[in-house]
Protein backbone atom coordinates (compact mmCIF):
# COMPACT_ATOMS: atom_id res chain seq x y z
CA UNK A 1 0.00 0.00 0.00
CA UNK A 2 1.26 3.36 -1.20
CA UNK A 3 0.29 6.94 0.12
CA UNK A 4 1.55 10.43 -1.02
CA UNK A 5 2.49 11.69 2.17
CA UNK A 6 2.23 15.26 3.89
CA UNK A 7 3.93 15.00 6.69
CA UNK A 8 3.54 19.09 7.90
CA UNK A 9 5.17 21.34 9.95
CA UNK A 10 5.25 19.92 13.47
CA UNK A 11 6.37 16.15 12.68
CA UNK A 12 10.29 17.26 12.67
CA UNK A 13 10.03 19.63 16.17
CA UNK A 14 6.82 19.57 18.38
CA UNK A 15 5.08 16.77 17.27
CA UNK A 16 8.70 14.74 16.39
CA UNK A 17 7.34 11.18 18.30
CA UNK A 18 4.27 10.85 15.99
CA UNK A 19 6.63 11.62 13.12
CA UNK A 20 8.93 8.83 14.80
CA UNK A 21 6.08 6.50 15.07
CA UNK A 22 4.41 6.93 12.03
CA UNK A 23 7.43 5.81 10.41
CA UNK A 24 8.46 2.94 12.68
CA UNK A 25 4.56 1.39 12.51
CA UNK A 26 3.57 2.18 8.69
CA UNK A 27 7.09 0.14 7.99
CA UNK A 28 6.04 -2.60 9.99
CA UNK A 29 2.68 -3.01 8.21
CA UNK A 30 4.00 -1.80 4.97
CA UNK A 31 2.49 1.24 3.90
CA UNK A 32 4.90 3.10 2.09
CA UNK A 33 5.04 6.69 2.87
CA UNK A 34 6.00 8.57 -0.36
CA UNK A 35 6.78 12.15 0.68
CA UNK A 36 5.36 14.65 -1.27
CA UNK A 37 8.22 16.56 -2.94
CA UNK A 38 8.71 20.29 -1.75
CA UNK A 39 5.58 20.03 0.25
CA UNK A 40 4.54 23.74 1.65
CA UNK A 41 2.64 24.66 5.03
CA UNK A 42 -1.37 24.40 4.59
CA UNK A 43 -1.95 27.60 6.59
CA UNK A 44 -3.00 26.21 9.28
CA UNK A 45 -6.01 27.42 11.60
CA UNK A 46 -4.21 31.30 10.51
CA UNK A 47 -4.68 31.44 6.53
CA UNK A 48 -8.19 30.55 7.00
CA UNK A 49 -8.43 33.60 10.22
CA UNK A 50 -7.67 36.25 7.63
CA UNK A 51 -7.70 35.32 4.04
CA UNK A 52 -9.99 32.76 3.01
CA UNK A 53 -8.30 32.51 -0.50
CA UNK A 54 -5.28 31.94 0.81
CA UNK A 55 -6.58 28.57 2.79
CA UNK A 56 -7.10 27.05 -0.45
CA UNK A 57 -4.60 27.98 -2.42
CA UNK A 58 -1.62 27.29 0.20
CA UNK A 59 -2.66 23.46 0.63
CA UNK A 60 -4.19 23.44 -3.48
CA UNK A 61 -0.23 23.70 -3.98
CA UNK A 62 0.17 20.41 -1.75
CA UNK A 63 -2.54 18.42 -3.98
CA UNK A 64 -1.30 19.69 -7.47
CA UNK A 65 2.24 18.43 -5.92
CA UNK A 66 0.49 14.87 -4.97
CA UNK A 67 -1.77 14.72 -7.99
CA UNK A 68 1.23 13.72 -10.44
CA UNK A 69 1.98 10.37 -8.51
CA UNK A 70 -2.13 9.17 -8.38
CA UNK A 71 -1.51 8.11 -5.00
CA UNK A 72 -3.79 9.16 -1.99
CA UNK A 73 -2.47 11.37 0.09
CA UNK A 74 -2.64 10.88 3.72
CA UNK A 75 -1.56 13.77 6.24
CA UNK A 76 -0.75 13.05 10.03
CA UNK A 77 -2.03 16.14 11.51
CA UNK A 78 -5.65 16.57 11.41
CA UNK A 79 -5.44 20.96 10.35
CA UNK A 80 -2.96 19.36 7.69
CA UNK A 81 -5.53 16.84 6.48
CA UNK A 82 -8.48 19.16 6.84
CA UNK A 83 -7.15 22.02 4.90
CA UNK A 84 -6.05 20.14 1.99
CA UNK A 85 -9.38 18.09 1.73
CA UNK A 86 -11.12 21.32 1.60
CA UNK A 87 -9.29 22.64 -1.21
CA UNK A 88 -9.53 19.73 -2.87
CA UNK A 89 -13.27 19.85 -2.50
CA UNK A 90 -13.39 23.36 -3.60
CA UNK A 91 -11.09 22.08 -6.46
CA UNK A 92 -13.74 19.41 -7.28
CA UNK A 93 -16.87 21.16 -7.24
CA UNK A 94 -16.22 24.33 -8.45
CA UNK A 95 -15.64 24.72 -11.88
CA UNK A 96 -14.46 28.26 -11.88
CA UNK A 97 -12.14 28.25 -9.07
CA UNK A 98 -10.63 24.95 -10.14
CA UNK A 99 -9.72 27.14 -13.74
CA UNK A 100 -8.21 29.77 -11.33
CA UNK A 101 -5.96 27.58 -9.20
CA UNK A 102 -5.22 25.65 -12.29
CA UNK A 103 -3.73 28.48 -14.36
CA UNK A 104 -2.23 29.63 -10.47
CA UNK A 105 -0.79 26.63 -10.18
CA UNK A 106 -0.13 25.71 -13.29
CA UNK A 107 -1.01 22.35 -13.39
CA UNK A 108 -4.08 20.26 -14.67
CA UNK A 109 -6.96 19.09 -11.91
CA UNK A 110 -7.82 15.43 -12.68
CA UNK A 111 -9.10 14.66 -9.15
CA UNK A 112 -6.91 11.15 -9.05
CA UNK A 113 -5.85 10.93 -5.73
CA UNK A 114 -8.01 12.01 -2.51
CA UNK A 115 -7.07 13.19 1.38
CA UNK A 116 -7.07 10.66 4.25
CA UNK A 117 -6.28 11.33 7.77
CA UNK A 118 -3.43 8.38 9.06
CA UNK A 119 -6.62 7.30 11.57
CA UNK A 120 -8.94 6.20 9.03
CA UNK A 121 -6.29 4.81 6.44
CA UNK A 122 -4.78 2.56 9.74
CA UNK A 123 -8.53 1.85 11.12
CA UNK A 124 -10.08 0.38 8.21
CA UNK A 125 -11.02 -3.41 8.74
CA UNK A 126 -8.37 -5.14 6.56
CA UNK A 127 -5.56 -2.81 8.43
CA UNK A 128 -7.00 -3.56 12.05
CA UNK A 129 -6.44 -7.56 11.16
CA UNK A 130 -2.99 -6.97 9.72
CA UNK A 131 -2.50 -4.55 12.95
CA UNK A 132 -3.94 -7.58 15.30
CA UNK A 133 -1.16 -10.04 12.85
CA UNK A 134 1.69 -7.56 14.60
CA UNK A 135 0.98 -7.46 17.86
CA UNK A 136 3.82 -9.12 19.81
CA UNK A 137 3.24 -7.54 23.04
CA UNK A 138 -0.53 -6.44 23.67
CA UNK A 139 -1.45 -3.63 25.76
CA UNK A 140 -3.23 -5.44 28.35
CA UNK A 141 -4.50 -3.51 30.91
CA UNK A 142 -3.88 -0.21 29.64
CA UNK A 143 -6.82 2.00 29.54
CA UNK A 144 -7.14 4.43 27.17
CA UNK A 145 -9.37 7.14 26.52
CA UNK A 146 -9.20 7.88 22.62
CA UNK A 147 -9.26 11.54 21.77
CA UNK A 148 -10.63 12.71 18.19
CA UNK A 149 -10.10 16.20 19.43
CA UNK A 150 -11.78 19.01 16.50
CA UNK A 151 -11.43 18.55 13.10
CA UNK A 152 -10.99 15.57 12.56
CA UNK A 153 -14.32 13.86 12.22
CA UNK A 154 -15.45 17.50 11.47
CA UNK A 155 -17.33 19.12 9.68
CA UNK A 156 -18.89 15.26 8.83
CA UNK A 157 -20.04 16.52 5.15
CA UNK A 158 -16.52 16.62 4.17
CA UNK A 159 -14.72 14.47 6.84
CA UNK A 160 -17.06 11.28 6.95
CA UNK A 161 -15.31 8.53 7.92
CA UNK A 162 -16.60 7.91 11.61
CA UNK A 163 -19.66 9.65 13.65
CA UNK A 164 -18.91 13.09 13.99
CA UNK A 165 -20.21 12.62 18.27
CA UNK A 166 -19.42 9.34 18.99
CA UNK A 167 -16.61 8.58 17.06
CA UNK A 168 -15.46 4.63 17.38
CA UNK A 169 -12.19 3.77 14.87
CA UNK A 170 -9.43 5.14 17.15
CA UNK A 171 -11.12 2.61 20.06
CA UNK A 172 -11.27 -0.17 17.58
CA UNK A 173 -7.39 0.28 16.67
CA UNK A 174 -6.61 0.20 20.50
CA UNK A 175 -8.60 -2.83 20.87
CA UNK A 176 -6.92 -4.22 17.87
CA UNK A 177 -3.93 -4.15 19.83
CA UNK A 178 -4.58 -5.33 23.12
CA UNK A 179 -5.73 -2.24 25.24
CA UNK A 180 -9.12 -1.43 26.68
CA UNK A 181 -10.65 1.71 25.42
CA UNK A 182 -12.56 3.48 27.83
CA UNK A 183 -15.65 5.25 27.29
CA UNK A 184 -15.12 8.81 28.09
CA UNK A 185 -17.87 12.43 27.36
CA UNK A 186 -14.98 14.34 25.45
CA UNK A 187 -14.18 12.24 22.66
CA UNK A 188 -14.82 14.97 20.31
CA UNK A 189 -13.95 18.37 22.45
CA UNK A 190 -11.73 20.82 21.62
CA UNK A 191 -8.48 21.60 23.19
CA UNK A 192 -8.41 25.08 22.32
CA UNK A 193 -5.90 24.63 19.66
CA UNK A 194 -4.02 27.42 18.44
CA UNK A 195 -5.18 29.55 21.21
CA UNK A 196 -2.50 27.95 23.28
CA UNK A 197 0.05 30.83 22.76
CA UNK A 198 -2.72 34.01 22.21
CA UNK A 199 -4.56 32.66 25.11
CA UNK A 200 -3.71 30.76 27.31
CA UNK A 201 -5.70 30.29 30.15
CA UNK A 202 -8.31 29.40 27.87
CA UNK A 203 -6.33 26.40 26.64
CA UNK A 204 -5.06 25.66 30.10
CA UNK A 205 -9.03 25.17 31.28
CA UNK A 206 -10.26 23.31 28.64
CA UNK A 207 -6.45 20.77 28.81
CA UNK A 208 -6.89 20.48 32.44
CA UNK A 209 -11.07 19.83 32.09
CA UNK A 210 -9.84 16.85 29.58
CA UNK A 211 -7.37 15.66 31.36
CA UNK A 212 -9.96 15.31 34.00
CA UNK A 213 -12.54 13.64 32.45
CA UNK A 214 -10.24 10.87 31.58
CA UNK A 215 -9.05 10.53 34.36
CA UNK A 216 -12.97 10.32 36.03
CA UNK A 217 -13.48 8.02 33.08
CA UNK A 218 -10.52 5.56 34.74
CA UNK A 219 -7.89 5.92 32.04
CA UNK A 220 -4.59 5.81 32.40
CA UNK A 221 -3.42 7.27 29.01
CA UNK A 222 -5.36 9.98 26.22
CA UNK A 223 -3.92 8.59 22.90
CA UNK A 224 -3.84 11.67 20.58
CA UNK A 225 -4.28 11.78 17.02
CA UNK A 226 -3.35 15.69 16.26
CA UNK A 227 -0.30 17.56 17.43
CA UNK A 228 -2.12 20.32 18.59
CA UNK A 229 -4.24 18.06 20.81
CA UNK A 230 -0.89 16.41 22.02
CA UNK A 231 0.91 19.31 22.88
CA UNK A 232 -2.17 21.30 24.88
CA UNK A 233 -2.48 18.62 27.10
CA UNK A 234 1.11 17.46 27.77
CA UNK A 235 2.15 21.00 28.03
CA UNK A 236 -0.80 23.21 29.61
CA UNK A 237 -2.40 20.45 31.79
CA UNK A 238 -2.74 21.13 34.98
CA UNK A 239 -4.03 19.59 38.11
CA UNK A 240 -2.19 16.68 40.43
CA UNK A 241 -2.21 14.16 38.44
CA UNK A 242 -1.81 14.93 35.05
CA UNK A 243 -2.85 12.11 32.50
CA UNK A 244 -0.37 11.66 29.51
CA UNK A 245 -1.13 12.11 26.11
CA UNK A 246 0.44 9.74 23.47
CA UNK A 247 0.20 9.81 19.84
CA UNK A 248 -2.05 6.68 18.98
CA UNK A 249 0.75 5.99 16.70
CA UNK A 250 2.89 5.34 19.83
CA UNK A 251 1.21 2.94 21.36
CA UNK A 252 0.70 0.64 18.61
CA UNK A 253 5.10 0.36 17.93
CA UNK A 254 4.77 -0.39 21.64
CA UNK A 255 2.50 -3.38 20.99
CA UNK A 256 4.63 -4.29 17.57
CA UNK A 257 7.87 -4.23 20.18
CA UNK A 258 9.52 -1.55 17.43
CA UNK A 259 13.29 -0.32 18.71
CA UNK A 260 12.94 3.15 19.77
CA UNK A 261 9.79 3.72 21.76
CA UNK A 262 11.50 4.83 24.79
CA UNK A 263 12.99 7.40 23.05
CA UNK A 264 10.13 9.02 21.87
CA UNK A 265 8.28 8.63 25.70
CA UNK A 266 11.20 10.88 27.03
CA UNK A 267 9.95 13.54 24.11
CA UNK A 268 6.93 14.10 27.16
CA UNK A 269 6.30 16.39 29.27
CA UNK A 270 3.87 14.47 31.18
CA UNK A 271 5.80 11.30 31.51
CA UNK A 272 3.62 8.21 30.48
CA UNK A 273 6.78 5.49 31.23
CA UNK A 274 5.36 5.37 34.73
CA UNK A 275 2.03 4.41 34.14
CA UNK A 276 3.38 2.05 31.49
CA UNK A 277 5.84 0.15 33.42
CA UNK A 278 3.23 0.36 36.30
CA UNK A 279 0.70 -2.22 33.83
CA UNK A 280 3.90 -4.03 33.06
CA UNK A 281 4.45 -3.26 29.55
CA UNK A 282 7.82 -1.27 29.71
CA UNK A 283 11.01 -2.74 31.40
CA UNK B 1 -28.31 50.74 19.67
CA UNK B 2 -30.93 51.69 16.70
CA UNK B 3 -32.02 49.36 14.46
CA UNK B 4 -32.08 50.06 10.97
CA UNK B 5 -34.00 47.52 9.17
CA UNK B 6 -32.48 48.37 6.03
CA UNK B 7 -28.96 48.42 7.55
CA UNK B 8 -30.08 45.23 9.04
CA UNK B 9 -30.96 43.12 5.67
CA UNK B 10 -28.15 44.52 3.89
CA UNK B 11 -25.54 43.54 6.99
CA UNK B 12 -26.99 40.02 7.10
CA UNK B 13 -27.40 39.55 2.99
CA UNK B 14 -23.42 40.53 3.08
CA UNK B 15 -22.39 38.06 5.47
CA UNK B 16 -24.76 35.35 3.85
CA UNK B 17 -23.17 35.92 0.60
CA UNK B 18 -19.85 36.63 1.50
CA UNK B 19 -19.62 33.44 3.58
CA UNK B 20 -22.24 31.25 1.67
CA UNK B 21 -24.10 30.30 5.07
CA UNK B 22 -27.20 31.32 5.83
CA UNK B 23 -27.31 32.73 8.69
CA UNK B 24 -31.55 33.86 8.51
CA UNK B 25 -32.48 30.90 9.29
CA UNK B 26 -31.02 30.55 13.00
CA UNK B 27 -34.35 30.41 15.51
CA UNK B 28 -32.24 30.32 18.49
CA UNK B 29 -32.04 27.21 20.07
CA UNK B 30 -28.58 27.73 21.41
CA UNK B 31 -26.95 24.84 20.54
CA UNK B 32 -24.19 26.01 18.97
CA UNK B 33 -23.73 28.01 22.02
CA UNK B 34 -24.39 25.25 24.46
CA UNK B 35 -21.33 22.69 22.70
CA UNK B 36 -19.08 25.81 22.09
CA UNK B 37 -15.49 25.48 23.88
CA UNK B 38 -14.38 28.80 24.08
CA UNK B 39 -17.93 30.49 25.05
CA UNK B 40 -17.43 31.14 28.74
CA UNK B 41 -14.26 33.33 27.28
CA UNK B 42 -16.31 35.53 24.91
CA UNK B 43 -18.50 38.54 24.92
CA UNK B 44 -21.15 37.48 23.14
CA UNK B 45 -21.94 33.91 22.49
CA UNK B 46 -21.76 31.90 18.95
CA UNK B 47 -25.58 32.56 18.99
CA UNK B 48 -25.80 36.16 19.78
CA UNK B 49 -23.56 36.83 17.18
CA UNK B 50 -25.54 35.49 14.38
CA UNK B 51 -28.46 37.48 16.51
CA UNK B 52 -26.55 40.50 16.04
CA UNK B 53 -26.60 39.69 12.40
CA UNK B 54 -30.13 39.62 11.66
CA UNK B 55 -30.73 42.32 13.81
CA UNK B 56 -28.24 44.74 11.52
CA UNK B 57 -25.82 45.36 14.83
CA UNK B 58 -22.83 45.38 12.16
CA UNK B 59 -20.68 47.52 15.00
CA UNK B 60 -20.98 44.99 17.79
CA UNK B 61 -21.08 42.19 15.80
CA UNK B 62 -17.54 42.95 13.98
CA UNK B 63 -16.26 44.84 17.50
CA UNK B 64 -17.00 41.62 19.22
CA UNK B 65 -14.41 39.46 21.12
CA UNK B 66 -15.90 36.12 19.78
CA UNK B 67 -14.97 36.54 16.27
CA UNK B 68 -11.40 36.53 17.27
CA UNK B 69 -11.66 33.55 19.56
CA UNK B 70 -13.36 31.17 17.57
CA UNK B 71 -11.08 28.48 16.92
CA UNK B 72 -12.92 26.74 14.60
CA UNK B 73 -13.60 23.50 16.02
CA UNK B 74 -16.89 23.24 14.08
CA UNK B 75 -18.81 21.37 17.05
CA UNK B 76 -21.35 24.50 16.33
CA UNK B 77 -21.85 23.72 12.82
CA UNK B 78 -22.08 19.76 13.06
CA UNK B 79 -25.14 20.35 15.68
CA UNK B 80 -26.91 22.83 14.14
CA UNK B 81 -30.63 21.75 13.44
CA UNK B 82 -30.17 24.46 10.62
CA UNK B 83 -27.30 24.02 8.69
CA UNK B 84 -25.55 26.91 9.72
CA UNK B 85 -22.13 26.23 9.79
CA UNK B 86 -20.54 29.52 12.22
CA UNK B 87 -16.57 28.77 11.56
CA UNK B 88 -17.03 29.89 8.30
CA UNK B 89 -19.14 32.50 9.27
CA UNK B 90 -16.63 33.88 11.75
CA UNK B 91 -14.06 34.07 9.19
CA UNK B 92 -16.14 36.13 6.89
CA UNK B 93 -16.98 38.20 9.88
CA UNK B 94 -13.11 38.50 10.35
CA UNK B 95 -12.43 39.42 7.16
CA UNK B 96 -15.38 42.18 7.12
CA UNK B 97 -13.56 43.56 10.50
CA UNK B 98 -10.28 43.99 9.50
CA UNK B 99 -11.90 45.09 5.81
CA UNK B 100 -13.81 47.84 7.82
CA UNK B 101 -10.96 48.76 10.19
CA UNK B 102 -12.73 47.19 13.23
CA UNK B 103 -9.43 46.23 15.83
CA UNK B 104 -8.98 42.56 16.23
CA UNK B 105 -8.14 40.73 19.51
CA UNK B 106 -4.57 41.89 19.53
CA UNK B 107 -2.87 38.71 20.72
CA UNK B 108 -4.73 36.41 18.28
CA UNK B 109 -4.17 38.28 15.69
CA UNK B 110 -0.43 39.11 15.72
CA UNK B 111 -0.19 34.95 15.97
CA UNK B 112 -2.21 34.34 12.79
CA UNK B 113 -0.28 37.39 11.14
CA UNK B 114 3.05 36.01 12.43
CA UNK B 115 1.92 32.48 11.48
CA UNK B 116 1.47 33.49 7.90
CA UNK B 117 4.37 35.53 7.63
CA UNK B 118 6.50 32.58 8.28
CA UNK B 119 4.75 30.27 5.46
CA UNK B 120 5.63 33.25 3.65
CA UNK B 121 9.11 33.75 4.23
CA UNK B 122 9.99 29.74 4.77
CA UNK B 123 7.56 28.37 3.02
CA UNK B 124 7.13 26.11 5.65
CA UNK B 125 6.14 27.33 9.60
CA UNK B 126 9.50 27.84 11.91
CA UNK B 127 8.04 27.70 15.42
CA UNK B 128 11.38 29.58 16.66
CA UNK B 129 11.43 32.85 14.52
CA UNK B 130 7.42 32.74 14.38
CA UNK B 131 7.27 32.93 17.80
CA UNK B 132 9.84 35.25 18.23
CA UNK B 133 8.03 37.97 15.08
CA UNK B 134 4.61 37.04 17.38
CA UNK B 135 6.22 38.22 20.95
CA UNK B 136 7.74 41.23 19.46
CA UNK B 137 3.78 41.96 17.51
CA UNK B 138 2.74 41.39 20.91
CA UNK B 139 5.00 44.09 22.56
CA UNK B 140 4.31 46.43 19.80
CA UNK B 141 0.32 46.68 20.35
CA UNK B 142 0.19 46.39 23.99
CA UNK B 143 3.37 45.60 25.91
CA UNK B 144 1.82 44.38 28.75
CA UNK B 145 0.30 42.01 25.68
CA UNK B 146 3.99 40.89 26.02
CA UNK B 147 4.14 40.06 29.66
CA UNK B 148 1.12 38.33 29.57
CA UNK B 149 1.40 34.25 30.30
CA UNK B 150 5.26 35.01 29.56
CA UNK B 151 6.13 32.72 32.62
CA UNK B 152 4.18 29.58 31.55
CA UNK B 153 5.22 30.37 27.46
CA UNK B 154 9.00 30.23 29.12
CA UNK B 155 8.29 27.41 30.74
CA UNK B 156 6.81 25.20 28.04
CA UNK B 157 9.07 26.35 25.19
CA UNK B 158 12.00 25.92 27.76
CA UNK B 159 11.20 22.14 28.35
CA UNK B 160 10.31 21.97 24.12
CA UNK B 161 13.81 23.21 23.57
CA UNK B 162 15.40 20.70 26.30
CA UNK B 163 13.20 18.03 24.73
CA UNK B 164 15.09 18.81 21.08
CA UNK B 165 11.49 20.09 20.19
CA UNK B 166 12.06 22.93 19.18
CA UNK B 167 14.67 23.79 15.64
CA UNK B 168 16.87 26.13 15.55
CA UNK B 169 16.94 26.50 11.62
CA UNK B 170 13.88 26.62 9.26
CA UNK B 171 13.10 24.20 6.87
CA UNK B 172 12.63 26.05 3.75
CA UNK B 173 10.70 24.99 0.97
CA UNK B 174 12.98 24.86 -2.76
CA UNK B 175 10.51 26.06 -4.89
CA UNK B 176 9.48 29.14 -2.32
CA UNK B 177 8.59 31.47 -5.48
CA UNK B 178 5.74 29.41 -6.02
CA UNK B 179 4.57 29.48 -2.46
CA UNK B 180 5.06 33.72 -2.65
CA UNK B 181 2.83 34.09 -5.84
CA UNK B 182 0.08 32.19 -3.64
CA UNK B 183 -0.18 35.23 -1.67
CA UNK B 184 -0.07 38.02 -4.75
CA UNK B 185 -2.82 37.24 -6.44
CA UNK B 186 -4.57 40.43 -5.55
CA UNK B 187 -8.24 39.28 -4.69
CA UNK B 188 -7.71 38.36 -1.32
CA UNK B 189 -10.01 39.14 1.63
CA UNK B 190 -9.46 42.10 2.53
CA UNK B 191 -7.51 43.48 -0.96
CA UNK B 192 -4.89 45.21 1.10
CA UNK B 193 -3.26 44.32 4.49
CA UNK B 194 -4.23 46.86 7.01
CA UNK B 195 -2.07 46.80 10.14
CA UNK B 196 -4.34 47.27 13.41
Amino acid sequence: MRYAYYPGCTIETTAVEFGRSTDAVCEVLGVELAEIEDWNCCGASSAHSLDHELSLRLPGRNVALAQASGLDIVAPCPACYQNVLAADNRMRQDQAWRQKMESLLDFTYTGAGRPRHLLEVLSEPEMLEAIRSHVTRPLEGLRVASYYGCVLVRPPEITGWDDAEHPVRMDRLMAAIGAEPVEWSYKVDCCGASLTLSRSEVVTALSSRLGQAAREAGADVVAAACGICQINLDTRQEGEQKVPALYFTELMGLAFGVSGVEKWFGKHSVDPRPILRERGLLA
Amino acid sequence: MATDCSAGASFSVAVQEQSDVPVLRCYFCQKCTAGCPVAFAMDFKPAQVIRLIQLGQREAALSSSAIWLCVGCETCGTRCPNQIRLAPMFDTLRHMARAEGYAPDPAIYALHRSFLDSIRLWGRVHELSMLMEYKTRCLLADYTLFFRGLLSDLRMGGDLALKGKLSLLPERVKRLAEVRKLYETGDTHPPTEVEP
